[in-house]
């Protein structure tokens, strides 16, 4: 949910990362953390498995600079994409602002990008949410990985509307900035439309 | 979407003149406000280099993940939490139904005072959020719309943050 505050002069906005289990989610979150500069960030928090995969969520803050002399602040959140994680996922998606959903091109991970992005509408609309309205991003990564599908083919797999789609090397960082400036992009001109309490 | 939240001036001051006389009360070392998605909305005391942002953060996957668990068992929910540790404890407790609110404390204080003065400054500050909610519905029943410091906002002053 973004948060005004008029005192402080800041804005704060939540931007979920969705998507199967590694497909390169927390990877996104990384790659942007040891990218942007010191005073942009605040710290990387990862509450992850011993071998590294998501428990209950990423989380990194990141100040984006000045618009309109407030403060934009985002906080990136990662959800555990292995499927029996589902209760921790539902919470996280509380008061999401924008939406990114990173899909994992290798073939044999088709079916779980279906039923991943299934998952996503289903628990945005138990918070009251519809994706068809949601600030919304589609990452297609993984694409270094010999056995994958066609852009084409996943874009018309995956797509949902007229989102904005990035293919993304994520451990390389193509596509990572791409992807994290689109969302923002929507979530900051939704507030054009919606400034009311 | 959701609509946003918002906080003006005036009750941020009372907010935060509320806070800082609970932790005075209560003898605590920092105490802070943090909404249910983990934003950050006042915090006042004395612990350096705390990281409050992930404190934020973390507070509402605590919270958010008790809650889960008390539905799990038929429980609407566990007002207050409290962990223990070797030298500083935390309580935590929910106001308004929505906003969280942290109290750190150390053998200088103890669980029953801390307790007794969230109770007296939940209440003053429930009142003071009822007020920044019927604000926010008398503007909406009035046709207004809280001007968005962003309802001018360009694609140019976004790519801007970019660069
Ligand atoms: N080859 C290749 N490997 C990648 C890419 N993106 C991520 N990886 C690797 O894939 C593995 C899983 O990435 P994570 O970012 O942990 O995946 P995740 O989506 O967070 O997974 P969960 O936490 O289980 O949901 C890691 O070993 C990454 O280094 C990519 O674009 N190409
Ligand atoms: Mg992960």
């Amino acid at each position: 949910m973004t948060f005004i505050n008029y005192a402080s002069r800041e804005i704060n906005c939540k931007i979920v990362y969705y998507g199967p289990g590694l497909g390169g989610k927390t990877t996104n979150l990384q790659y942007i953390y040891d990218s942007t500069a010191a005073q942009a960030k605040g710290k990387l928090i990862s509450l992850a498995t011993e071998t590294d995969r998501t428990l209950f969520f990423d989380f990194l803050p990141l100040d984006l600079g000045t618009v309109r002399g407030f403060k934009t602040r985002f906080h990136l959140y990662t959800v555990p994409g292995q499927v029996f994680y589902d209760a921790s996922r539902k919470l996280i998606l509380k008061g999401v602002d924008g939406m990114v959903f990173v899909a994992d091109s290798q073939r044999e991970r088709m079916d779980a990008n279906v039923e991943s992005l299934f998952n996503l509408e289903l628990n945005l609309k138990q918070h009251g949410y519809d994706l068809m309205k949601v600030p919304y991003v589609l990452q297609l990564n993984k694409r270094d990985l010999p056995n994958v599908v066609s852009t084409a083919d996943l874009t018309a797999e995956l797509h949902r509307k007229g989102e904005p789609v990035f293919e993304g090397v994520a451990n390389r960082g193509v596509g990572v900035f791409d992807t994290l400036k689109a969302i923002a992009k929507q979530v900051l001109l939704e507030l054009r439309k919606d400034g009311s309490g | 979407m959701a609509t946003p939240v918002v906080l003006y001036e005036t009750e941020y001051e009372q907010l935060k003149r509320a806070i800082t006389r609970l932790c005075s009360d209560a003898n605590a070392k920092f105490v802070f406000l943090v909404d249910r998605s983990g934003q950050q909305i006042a915090s006042h005391g004395e612990m350096l280099n705390l990281d409050t942002t992930s404190l934020a953060s973390l507070t509402a996957g605590n919270v958010a993940a008790t809650d889960g668990l008390a539905h799990l068992i038929g429980e609407r929910g566990f007002p207050v939490l409290s962990h223990e540790g070797e030298r500083d404890n935390l309580h935590i407790s929910i106001i308004a139904a929505r906003v969280i609110l942290v109290v750190i404390f150390d053998v200088r204080s103890s669980l029953g005072l801390v307790r007794l003065r969230v109770k007296r400054a939940t209440a003053e500050m429930t009142s003071i959020f009822d007020l920044i909610d019927s604000k926010v519905e008398r503007d909406r029943d009035l046709g207004m719309s809280l001007e968005s410091p962003f309802a001018e906002i360009t694609e140019e002053d976004i790519d801007a943050l970019f660069n």
